[in-house]
């Protein structure tokens, strides 16, 4: 990898991880000064800065890439994304079975401060979104917009440094959280000093975005750019004014928000319902625009329909996020627009749902002998549904009964796992071996065993948390005879217990669909092109797996 | 500079819904506009018959 950059990339690296490690040294020794937990950060900068200087001197002297480099996209970015999205998929998902079995059995926790339900929790969330979704838009985004520009990538530090950055910044968010470092904004959970690191990684993100696409052949950009241009901008602005905040010492990682009462709920809401539509949904469909029509040798249904939903979704969402604040302080016409745009945020949802399927229609011989191009229609199917869904329980009486209940985390993870993770497996089965230059995956059997679990481990999470959400919902609000509540909140609890030990069943099924995720890459990555795999294919069936 | 809830209120509710209004309807024009199908016919193909080499 290091051999691949030319000299003046190598050294360009070296300062800057030089710079990175005096930082860390400097916070190690703030920190430590005050006893703030900011030390262990440091430490954590400064040892991670290091040991990637060591990676990039050990291949120092290595003689310079060649100039026909040149006339070949620079993928190494990619490839070494979608290894790292598949370690954090495992981490993210491994974290999250444990906090489904911590709810159904309370001891799980093992009596230590960094196991509680507090700690583990952002570090699943972060685990799965920045962790796994993030690594996998930035190395997929990186291949698409090479492929759609037909240009080659303008540098090759860059890609690298947006990389290896926005790794140092969620492991910065994780460690954090397991030592207790928050400030308590949900999916914005990490410090002031990992915000303004982001921001330093994403701009630049940004910025290679926008030369590589300058380089572009082609005068229109294909919309697929749009979209993970829009994951990225936008990203941008939410991620930075969420974040405003006044640290309480430079020295230390504990910070204030900018804002308070009411507006700080309305712009951590502003900020976490468009972190689900640019980031969760946005950079995906990115993702989907290229890759569907791609692996099913099929251009997309209607060209047309995509800028429509693209455009819609991007006016529509930005005033959804209040829809999370019904019934509170929030004045209520701020609720009912947020409730209003939800709503009609169904129509440019359905538009890309239906283009994905309608794309798929007459392909569907394909779809059934092809587990890629199943992870990929199903996700587009859980698209729909959960769009639906999240137009249906943005509706403020809906949300009466649905809200602070299961039916919640029944409809993120419904969005998540269906539509997310299964695009974005989807996405990494169909690249993997283009990026390598394999035929196909090393075990296409093992491709069609994941989408299954993947599937099953969906299906049961979420209808464990469809019945345990009303079930909540309703006991909540049963009153008796003499006008007090039926049910106890205990009540309610010892309820949920057999959901909860059905989804935590759920999640690791899906938890192990990774896990065989990991092994066919890890395999199709080390097993030779060329010739030894030509002998393999003797002994499979020559085609794909059909779905029984 | 202190804005009253009940201006913010007027302004989301006049100019918000018109501008909105105007997006959508440029939006619209410019994805059904006639001379634009070529061009988008040949960017949803582009794809997937590309040449795996970049241009420069």
């Amino acid at each position: 990898m290091v051999s691949g950059l030319t000299i003046s990339e190598r050294q360009r690296s070296m300062a800057v991880l030089i710079v990175l490690a005096v930082i860390g040294l400097v916070m190690a020794a703030a920190g430590a000064n005050r006893a703030d937990p900011m030390q262990a950060h440091g430490f954590l900068v400064l040892l991670f800065s290091l040991g990637v200087l060591c990676f990039v001197l050990n291949g120092y002297f290595e003689p310079e890439p060649s100039a026909t480099r040149l006339t070949s996209y620079y993928d190494d970015p990619s490839k070494a994304g979608i290894v790292i999205a598949m370690l954090w998929a495992v981490f993210g998902m491994f974290i999250g079975d444990w906090v489904a079995w911590l709810l159904a059995f309370p001891d799980m926790t093992f009596d230590a401060a960094w196991s509680s339900f507090g700690r583990l929790r952002p570090a699943h969330t972060t685990g799965v979104i920045f962790g796994f979704g993030g690594n996998a838009l930035i190395a997929t985004s990186f291949h698409v917009m090479q492929r759609t520009s037909r240009a080659r990538l303008p540098d090759q530090f860059s890609p690298w440094f947006v990389l290896i950055g926005y790794n140092l910044f969620c492991l910065l968010a994780v460690s954090g959280y397991f030592l207790g470092i928050t400030q308590s904004k949900e999916y914005a959970e990490p410090e002031w000093y990992a915000d303004i690191w982001l921001v330093i990684v994403w701009v630049t993100y940004l910025v290679l975005y926008l030369r590589t696409l300058a380089r572009r052949k082609e005068p229109h950009i294909y919309v697929a750019n749009w979209y993970y241009l829009a994951f990225i901008l936008v990203v941008a602005i939410l991620h930075v004014v969420n974040n405003l905040a006044v640290p309480a010492s430079f020295a230390g990682a504990k910070s204030y928000s900018l804002f308070s009462g009411v507006q700080d709920a309305m712009t951590q809401w502003w900020y976490g319902h468009n972190a689900v539509a640019f980031f969760l949904t946005a950079g995906f469909l990115g993702m989907m625009y290229y890759y569907l029509p791609k692996r099913a040798g099929r251009p997309i249904y209607s060209y047309r329909m995509s800028i429509i939903g693209f455009w819609g979704i991007t006016f529509f969402y930005m005033w959804a996020g209040s829809h999370h604040l019904h019934y509170t302080a929030l004045p209520q016409w701020v609720q009912t627009l947020g409730m209003t745009f939800s709503v009609m945020l169904l129509v440019p949802s359905w538009i890309a749902a239906a283009n994905a399927l309608l794309t798929l229609n007459g392909a569907w011989d394909k779809v059934r002998d092809d587990a890629t191009l199943r992870f990929m229609m199903m996700a587009a199917i859980f698209y729909g549904l959960s769009t639906f869904e999240g137009s249906f329980m943005a509706i403020r009486s809906v949300n009466a009964l649905s809200h602070y209940t299961d039916w919640t985390i029944g409809h993120v993870h419904a969005g998540a796992m269906g539509w997310v993770a299964l695009i974005t497996f989807g996405s990494i089965y169909a690249v993997v071996p283009w990026l390598w230059k394999r035929e196909r995956m090393y075990s296409p059997v093992l491709v069609e065993a994941h989408f299954w679990l993947a599937l099953a481990g969906t299906l049961i999470y979420v209808f464990a948390m469809w019945n345990s959400g009303i079930i909540q919902g309703l006991m909540w609000r049963t009153y008796n005879d003499s006008g007090t509540l039926t049910y106890s909140f205990l009540d309610s609890m010892v309820a949920m217990h057999p959901y909860y030990v059905a989804r935590a069943i759920g999640g690791l099924l899906f938890l192990i669909g990774a896990i065989v995720g990991c092994y066919n890459i890890w395999m199709t990555i080390r097993r030779p092109s060329g010739a030894s795999a030509l002998t393999d294919d003797a002994l499979l069936p020559a085609n794909l797996q059909p779905a029984e | 500079m202190d804005i009253a809830h009940h201006t913010l209120v007027a302004f989301a509710k006049s100019f918000g819904l018109f501008y909105l209004l105007a997006m959508a309807a440029v939006a619209l024009l410019y994805a059904c506009w006639p001379g634009n199908r070529s061009r988008f016919d040949k960017a949803a193909r582009d794809i997937i018959e590309d040449e795996d080499k970049p241009w420069r």
